[in-house]
């Protein structure tokens, strides 16, 4: 009865972690760890609520492995390089070079499907370090405070990888989405 | 008066801590003003929505 929500939450994970191998493995340790403990399993919430709440303590703790792990120079210098503030999209007085323009019935396109891959796409290309901020905060739910200490960083830099994350997803939406790029079906 | 740019930086920062009063008052001028910037507060809200409803 579990597995069917595999894919669902295989898409999930692989969002998140970008990886997967780790992706199914985060997944494999979410069915068992709710086979385990099925009898605490309520009934108040959806199944799949319930099964991707275990899977976001798993993908957290894999965040907070791969926060040991990695350098931070790494860290560094994805703050340092790229889009500065992404000032290309201003003026030097700092006005918007291109004004933004109002997305049409916003909500109406959550329920799209082919909205929903172009989010994956804009998601994926957001830098390795400022994704696994973003998903901290978006998906996993941490205050910036809690990213803080897990990620070993000050209250600035993280409130700047948050920014270029949300303006990093906003303009690949635009572009690809809202800009009407692609025909909606 | 904040520029766009700032009004950016602030709209982003206010949904992961309190803005103190002074910057508060800053965007809420600049939104009268600015319909560039009230478009871009509304990208924002949409994006948070859209990672709440992920994926449906």
């Amino acid at each position: 009865m579990l597995e069917e929500y595999r894919p669902y939450l295989l898409r999930y994970a692989l969002l998140q972690l970008r990886d997967h191998a780790l992706a199914e493995d985060a997944v494999q340790e979410t069915l068992l760890a709710a086979l385990e403990s099925r009898a605490k399993f309520s009934g108040k919430s959806s199944a799949k609520t319930w099964l991707t709440g275990i899977l976001k303590h798993k993908v957290l703790d894999i965040f907070r492995k791969q926060a040991k792990e990695s350098k931070q120079v790494s860290l560094e210098a994805e703050l340092e390089s790229g889009t500065a503030d992404f000032d290309s999209l201003f003026q030097p007085d700092g006005h918007w070079a291109t004004w933004p323009q109002s997305w049409a019935d916003p909500v109406k396109n959550l329920e799209n499907r082919r909205f929903w891959e172009i989010f994956e796409i804009c998601a994926k290309l957001m830098p390795v370090n400022i994704a696994r901020v973003f998903m901290m905060r978006e998906f996993l739910g941490l205050s910036a405070e809690e990213i803080c200490k897990e990620m070993q960083i000050t209250a600035t830099n993280c409130w700047v990888m948050l920014y270029r994350a949300r303006m990093s997803l906003r303009l690949c939406l635009e572009h690809n989405w809202f800009g009407g790029k692609f025909e909606e079906s | 008066m904040l520029t766009c740019k700032e009004v950016s930086k602030l709209l982003s920062q206010s949904q992961d801590r309190r803005l103190n009063l002074v910057e508060w008052l800053g965007l809420r001028i600049h939104f009268f003003l600015c319909e560039g910037c009230r478009h871009f507060r509304e990208h924002l809200a949409f994006i948070r929505r859209a990672c709440q409803r992920y994926p449906e």
